[in-house]
């Protein structure tokens, strides 16, 4: 019995390990573009943002789908907690993970709303693919 | 007086195992169906403070920035790009002339952070092209080296909406 009770702990261990829960940003509905280049982030990102994009130009933002043009007050509020929050907008850093299939423009879009709010650092996120 | 116990010899205690096991599988079970395998992602980052464009005039150092044009076609496929108004063959292409253009701004005393780039794109293009030009432009890979190359990458303001 011994030894399989000891096979047994080991799988659990290495599932364990792999088993990462941080990634709670991901989502099914979105399927990012890859790139050999993109390069993972080095250490915190400093006050981030999600943006993400979908396929036919919807932002999802807190579980739900809304329509670009109307995301600028959750921004607003985002911006205001970061303030409340004694950061500057300025540093803080937007991530834009959009779908490989989104229109270029609604992602240009985006931007520029949150540009007009202040923020001026961008990640435009890739699935890391070396080739 | 009772007759004294006999004396047992010390008998080795079984520990049941069974609910054990039937935990440890139960944990197994759940980290093996919780496992899925994610790709790692990456980021490229972009400075672009509100209000900077090519309109403004350039700083007498300041390079011109190398305008990169991605046109589409009415379902968003690439139909053609173009840099500085030449027209590109594929992104292969693209980052050939980028690094060619780089490596004559570095040789005339400029350092990277001088070389700007703006994407200029049709609204309906998709997404997944814009990180295509970004991967050609901001480095290249020599014998698994990478090598880097425009860092400054920035959007040509919207001209108009769909």
């Amino acid at each position: 019995m011994t030894p399989m009770i000891d096979v047994t702990f080991q799988l659990i261990t290495f599932f364990m390990f792999v088993l990462n829960f941080s990634e709670a940003e991901q989502d099914e509905r979105i399927q990012l573009p890859s790139s050999q280049l993109a390069k993972p982030a080095e250490g915190v990102v400093e006050a981030p943002i999600t943006m993400q994009l979908t396929a036919d130009g919807g932002v999802l933002y807190a579980g739900e789908i809304i329509p670009v043009d109307e995301i600028g007050g959750s921004l607003q509020r985002e911006r205001d907690i970061i303030v409340a929050a004694d950061k500057d907008p300025k540093r803080a850093t937007v991530i834009v993970r959009a779908d490989g299939r989104a229109n270029a423009g609604d992602v240009q879009r985006v931007i520029q709303i949150c540009q007009e709010l202040g923020f001026q650092k961008f990640a435009l996120r890739a699935l890391y693919k070396p080739d | 007086m009772p007759p004294p116990l006999p004396r047992r010899r010390l008998e080795k205690v079984a520990v049941n195992m069974t609910p054990m096991i039937d935990v440890v599988f139960q944990l197994m079970i759940f980290f093996m169906l919780t496992f899925n395998i994610i790709a790692p992602e990456g980021d490229f980052d972009v400075r672009m403070p509100l209000g900077k464009s090519s309109a403004e005039p350039p700083d007498d150092l300041q390079l011109p920035p190398i305008q990169v044009r991605l046109a589409a076609d009415q379902e968003g496929t690439l139909a053609g790009i173009s840099m500085n108004g030449e027209p590109v063959l594929d992104f292969g292409d693209l980052r050939q002339r980028v690094a060619s253009f780089v490596d004559v701004a570095l040789e005339s005393g400029a350092s990277l952070e001088d070389v700007e780039l703006e994407i200029d794109c049709d609204y309906e293009l998709n997404y997944i092209n814009i990180i295509d030009a970004i991967t050609a432009v901001s480095g290249r890979l020599e014998d698994g080296q990478l090598i880097e190359m425009v860092k400054k990458i920035s959007f040509v303001p919207l001209q108009r909406q769909p």
